[in-house]
């Protein structure tokens, strides 16, 4: 009997749907939560009751966005296992470790001190409440380094050996996977972008207070301490961002073929600046013309992937067939002898445990080496064919432009805001742009995630198990109703949520 | 020397530790139930939900300990019975989402639902919470339906490792009433520790007097679910790991297993006496002592112990998870539990909890030096 491919679809559906609605409030209470800290921290240094209530204020909306983002989560970290089930046992004696270490070094620590936060201003003295403030914050940014570490062992799995007895990967080094390089520029990236995204959000909701005409002096403070942050912050996700795309060419060349809607690669090739993919492209057949149009910046790419102009960058027709020599002087192999030696691996561990069930330790010895040389493939022998290794192209390549020129917009943006100074409450147009800046920022976010996530398809660990051999046995109408429920659910509070948080705006920052 | 089975039996301590206090800090479960019954005016409503307010975020946050301190220590358990019992974890997670939100919506201006609806959720929350989670603990020693066969990674067409055995996918456990008799207990445990954290915190006289009134017969059917469970636990048939000549160890079945597991594990049963006792004490103390406040004090440790020592019966005896689908299938320490490398390094990590236990006592001392009167109700607009 065969995995329902249903199942196995509505199982991503039920974690994309769930990490997503996640995201929308991850990176604001991360972003809004350091503004915060920087406002608190003007209070206490200057004593002006002027920056107390400002505080108070964003920490009000803080809140607000806080509650959805804890009520979110608790259910991305029990999918693991009510959903991949596989994957928890084979890979959990290494991903757990970073979600147990978040839980007690990083989650209780926000969660005790955002109480003190926001019931002790009467109780607690300002440097210690600026302190709870701090602590919070620091907490939810821990929270979000473990959980990145774990992100990123999926995306580029080491640190752990296959143990054939116990049928699962272990851990043999924690620095190796609380400090992989993929890890570090991970969490460097995505936490500065959610700083970003805090600052258009408290630059966007100033410029509504100027065009309204209300609250000027606590908008025009508001806004210029957030530009500023956010200026930094756009700047530090700009320079994350290419280490992480240097990181994609060497770890993953399948995502970034997907990015680049690479279908023929080659030398001096150019990063696709704009483009438009023709509809119907069968991405793992040779020989397609995959653009409609496109504007290339010249030998962008290879100079990306290999810090050359003339470097060579693998498209996914040579990902797939193979031949051309690699960066550490290998040559490729073919998707087709990666998925037979995937399949000698299984075989091989079969006969390791039948071998060891008779206690033949020569079959034993003989099945463990033959494992052991075709390890580095055995996710590939769950695979049907070469045509699964291809990611979704379009979602991928349109989402990381989404992503990236979004990005320069920000900076854009803020540097605007900045040169403008106090001038920007009479210039009209200007606050209109910043306020609808606001839903891009969220857009450049989940993008970023899209691309992150879609473009390493058909893996939950990258090259060691593909989605089809981690999800639980279920019945597919299970996980629909389930997914159903949570898109009803999540959709009506996020829509409560954005009422309160309109709602709380418009009140303005006397009512905090 | 800190060996791989000490360190097993160290990681199932932790997480039998998490689990009750966990159970513990449900009184917010608890007090969230009583809010209409204790809290007759507005403002009483908002001094009850202000006390809870303050400590949810602890409770929900020791669950997501308990969850990653589970996966990381013991894998296999989290995939066997998160994969299989899937509605009835889907449900209990479900409680705690709406949970999440409504303490921070309710009184919010513009909030789409309506203040009554946040607080239903609460209700539903508090009752469905303890409910399900008591119900699911029950099947650590009454067992469950899975079949674990680690071979079926080598099958490509079906690699699922773990499967369940009934279609049900977790809700056959309502139909174990042994089961539901923890699930209706740990619910009126809740209910019976708020009565005392709210006489504890609340300053308001008929909050009290309410609350006063209720408490013996909320001790009453309490104990009547408890007493009911215990009977059944103790005169349950369990299993236990005998050696068969020429088959090797394996699972058989055991009468009164779980009364022979505290005679083999005398300090656990003196946890466990000692345990009752205080929750018992604490309980009463309310009762036979006019005014007293402390009863908290003493029936939350009372409950910590009981319930880590409780779980204990089943983390350190042969199974923690019994199989009624095929015993041998049953997940012992040694079967589910992480590599010794991942043990040490968690057990490392460890070393800090002393630290966090530090600030939270430190913030609850912070934020509940003055009990809650009328006046802080406005806190929670």
């Amino acid at each position: 009997m065969d995995i329902d491919a249903s199942l196995i679809d509505w199982s991503r559906a039920q974690f994309a749907l769930t990490a997503m609605y996640h995201w929308v409030f991850v990176p604001l209470t991360l972003g809004l939560g350091l503004i915060m800290c920087l406002m608190e921290s003007l209070y206490v240094a200057t004593g002006r009751e002027f920056w107390k209530t400002t505080t108070r204020f964003w920490m009000k909306l803080f809140g607000i966005n806080f509650a959805m983002g804890v009520a979110t989560g608790i259910i991305l970290e029990f999918e693991f296992g009510t959903n991949w089930s596989n994957y928890s046992w084979f890979v959990g004696d290494i991903f757990g470790a970073p979600l147990a270490v978040e839980g007690i070094v990083a989650f209780f620590l926000e969660a005790t001190f955002i109480a003190v936060m926001f019931f002790g201003w009467n109780k607690v003295g300002r440097k210690t409440h600026l302190a709870t403030t701090w602590l919070t914050v620091i907490g939810a940014t821990m929270s979000a380094w473990w959980i990145l570490v774990a992100n990123a062992w999926m995306q580029f799995p080491v640190g752990m050996e296959f143990n054939p007895d116990t049928v699962r990967n272990e851990m043999v080094s924690f620095a190796d996977v609380a400090l992989s390089p993929v890890a570090v520029v991970k969490f460097l990236h995505t936490v500065s972008s959610s700083w970003v995204l805090g600052a258009v959000f408290v630059v966007g909701v100033s410029a509504w207070y100027l065009l309204r005409g209300r609250h000027r002096e606590f908008a025009l403070c508001s806004l210029r301490v957030a530009a500023w942050f956010g200026l930094a912050a756009a700047l530090i996700t700009g320079h994350t961002g290419h280490m992480s795309g240097v990181q994609i060419a060497k770890y993953q060349p399948m995502k970034l073929a997907a990015a680049e809607g690479l279908h023929q690669g080659g030398n001096s090739v150019g990063l696709v600046g704009v483009g438009l993919l023709r509809p119907g492209v069968d991405w793992s057949r040779a020989g397609e013309d995959a653009f409609l149009c496109k504007v290339d910046i010249p030998y962008g790419l290879s100079i990306l992937a290999t810090s050359s102009k003339d470097g060579f960058v693998p498209g996914i027709n040579e990902l797939l067939k193979g031949g051309y020599t690699q960066a550490d002087g290998s040559v490729a192999l073919s998707a087709e002898e990666k998925i037979a030696r995937g399949k000698v691996a299984i075989a091989a561990l079969a006969e390791y445990r039948k071998a060891k069930e008779s206690h033949d330790s020569a079959g034993q010895d003989s099945a463990l080496l033959r494992l052991r040389e075709n390890f580095a493939y055995f996710g590939y022998g769950y695979l049907k064919g070469p045509e699964e290794l291809v990611p979704p192209v379009p979602p991928t390549f349109y989402s990381f432009r989404v992503m990236v020129i979004l990005g320069g917009y920000f900076v854009v943006l803020f540097a605007g805001m900045l040169l403008l100074g106090r001038r920007v409450e009479k210039w009209r147009p200007a606050l209109w742009v910043a306020l609808l800046t606001i839903p891009l920022a969220y857009a450049a976010s989940e993008a970023g995630w899209i691309v992150a996530e879609v473009g390493r398809q058909p893996w939950s660990i990258q090259g060691l198990l593909p989605n089809a051999a981690a999800v639980s046995r279920l019945q597919p109408s299970s996980v629909q109703l389930t997914f159903f429920i949570f898109l009803i659910l999540f959709t009506v509070l996020l829509l409560a949520e954005l009422r309160i948080m309109c709602r709380a705006i418009a009140d303005g920052p006397e009512k905090a | 020397m800190i060996t791989y089975e000490f360190l097993q039996y160290y990681w199932c301590f932790l997480v039998c530790l998490l689990g009750a206090l966990f159970v513990f800090l449900m009184f917010v479960q608890g007090g969230q139930t009583l809010v209409w019954s204790l809290g007759r005016t507005e403002e009483q409503r908002r001094m009850l939900l202000l006390a809870t307010g303050r400590k949810w975020e602890l409770t929900f946050t020791t669950l997501v300990t308990f969850g990653g301190a589970f996966f990381a220590s013991f894998p296999l358990f989290y995939s066997t019975s998160f994969g299989g019992a899937y509605w009835v974890w889907m449900l209990i997670l479900l409680c705690f989402v709406i949970q999440a939100v409504s303490y921070e919506f309710q009184l919010k201006r513009a909030n789409l639902l309506g203040t009554t609806t946040y607080r239903v959720f609460l209700m539903l929350n508090g009752i469905l919470g303890p409910l399900l989670v008591g119900t699911a603990v029950g099947t650590f020693f009454f067992g469950a339906e899975f079949v674990v066969n680690k071979g079926a990674i080598t099958d490509s067409a079906m690699p699922v490792i773990s499967t369940w055995a009934s279609p049900w996918h977790g809700l056959e456990a309502v139909a174990d009433v042994r089961n539901v008799l923890l699930g209706l207990a740990v619910l009126m445990l809740t209910r019976c520790l708020a009565h005392l954290y709210f006489l504890n915190r609340v300053d308001d006289a008929e909050v009290r007097a309410r609350s006063l009134r209720m408490l013996p017969w909320e001790i009453g059917i309490f104990l009547v679910f408890f007493l009911s469970f215990a009977a059944c636990w103790l005169t349950a048939e369990g299993l236990a790991l005998c050696v068969v000549k020429e088959v090797g160890v394996i699972f058989m079945p055991e009468t009164y297993h779980y009364a022979k597991v505290l005679t083999r594990m005398p300090a656990v049963a003196a946890l466990f006496t000692a345990g009752v006792v205080l929750v018992l004490v604490g309980l009463l103390l309310p009762l036979v002592k006019k005014g007293s406040r402390k009863g908290i004090w003493i029936a939350g440790p009372g409950t910590v112990l009981t319930v880590l020592a409780l779980l204990l019966t089943a983390g350190w005896s042969d199974t923690y998870y019994p199989s009624l689908a095929d015993p041998q299938s049953s997940l012992t320490l040694a079967n589910s539990c992480s590599s010794f490398f991942t043990l040490k390094v968690m057990a490392v990590v460890s070393l800090l909890i002393p630290f966090v236990l530090a600030y939270i006592v430190w913030a609850w001392r912070t934020l509940e030096r003055t009990p809650i009167e009328s006046s802080d109700s406005s806190q929670i607009h």
